[in-house]
């Protein structure tokens, strides 16, 4: 599945099913600083994500107080 | 994708979030919900402002200040936004254009101020010339432009979009030093007083994982990078390791910031009324200063007469990526 990502902007290949906490683990990613959006619906933890999704993780910190 | 066994824990229905500290997943209709009753209790609790009264939202082009507006104009509320453009190099461009076309689209007034075309100076122009981090410059700039703006216009209000995770980060640096003039004066509301106007936070109660989700689900098109020379603050950093704690203690941001201000900021009040004694007015501009002169007006000296600084100059250690 394509994964695309921000601050940076980045897109990775990743193989296989896996659920949306099991990519965010991969990716050593907290789930409390990221919204996980497939196929432009976002999605709670346990959805299964499928080889031919498109994939944008949105990270949701932001500041400079 | 296939669906999420999570449902929702008000109707049932297939889940698009989970939210670990309250224990429950929410499918779109009832995570709005769930946003828009900690909006109104944060109001209500804090006695922050009336129906009638006339609020000026401080607006940037990210998902809270969005949030935020959306929200109140969704509950009814009057509220115009106040946008402060800030020369940030391309981000400021791509936050001007965001935070236009969010006003224009749902026929919002917004008021305008740049401060190279009316003050003679930018953010990364007045971090170099006054040698201090570009937080510094920008947050001097935007209080006092934010409180002028709400004086001169009548608003009976100033609503900024802090969020829960913005609070708990700030109140972690303000506890990490034991900072208590500023611990006294970390408040969902601060009342007018002094020549300042009153200050509301109403998301105080949502995190910043709630506030995008919100945008996500009402459409709202916000501006998803990071400011380029705020990237690596310790702001940030703060933020960061309050998420790990919370990934394994859910509800912990919650319990941190609110039982601060429901059991601490109580034992404070009276630094408060300290911290926020009277105050002189600033010669050049009036605005209320401890000093002779306001903070803003002496940034205004010393940037407007400095070299103009481009923004690649003053990036943070990640924003030179």
């Amino acid at each position: 599945m394509l994964v695309k990502m921000r601050n940076p902007r980045r897109e990775v290949e990743m193989a296989g099913d896996r659920t949306v906490n099991h990519l965010l683990d991969a990716l050593d990613l907290v789930r409390e600083s990221h919204l996980v959006i497939c196929n432009g619906t976002l999605v709670p933890g346990d959805a299964r994500l499928l080889e031919d999704d498109v994939i944008e993780i949105r990270p949701v910190i932001s500041g400079g107080l | 994708m296939v669906a999420a066994a999570s449902k929702c824990r008000s109707c049932g229905k297939p889940a698009v979030i989970d939210l670990p500290r309250h224990n429950a997943n929410f499918c779109a209709e009832h995570l709005k919900q769930l946003c828009r009753r900690q909006l109104e209790k944060a109001i209500d609790d804090y006695n922050m402002f009336d129906p009638g009264d006339r609020i000026l939202v401080a607006v940037s082009g990210g998902k809270d200040s969005f949030a935020v507006w959306d929200m109140l104009i969704d509950a009814g509320y009057a509220a115009d936004g106040l946008y402060v453009g800030l020369g940030i190099g391309d981000y400021s461009d791509e936050s001007t254009r965001y935070v236009t076309a969010f006003a224009e689209e749902r026929k919002l007034r917004l008021r305008t101020v740049d401060l190279r075309d009316e003050y003679g100076y930018d953010i990364p122009t007045a971090a170099r010339a006054t040698k201090r981090v570009p937080c510094s410059a920008c947050g001097i700039s935007k209080r006092h432009l934010f409180d002028k703006a709400a004086v001169d216009g009548g608003y009976d209000v100033v609503v900024t979009g802090h969020n829960l995770d913005d609070e708990a980060a700030v109140l972690l640096g303000n506890v990490l030093h034991w900072d208590i003039e500023y611990l006294a004066r970390q408040l969902p509301v601060l009342p007018a007083a002094n020549g300042f106007p009153k200050k509301a936070k109403p998301l105080v109660r949502l995190t910043e994982r709630e506030t995008a989700a919100w945008c996500l689900l009402r459409g709202i098109d916000y501006l998803v990078e990071e400011c380029p020379i705020a990237t690596g603050n310790r702001h940030l950093h703060h933020k960061g390791v309050l998420n790990s704690i919370e990934q394994e203690s859910p509800s912990t941001k919650a319990a941190f910031f609110l039982n601060f201000i429901d059991n601490m900021a109580p034992l404070l009040a009276d630094q408060t009324a300290a911290a926020s004694g009277d105050l002189g007015r600033c010669a050049r501009c009036g605005a209320p200063t401890t000093g002779e002169t306001c903070a803003f007006c002496r940034l205004v000296d010393n940037a407007s007469a400095h070299e103009p600084v481009p923004v690649e100059l003053v990036l943070g250690k990640r924003g030179r990526r």
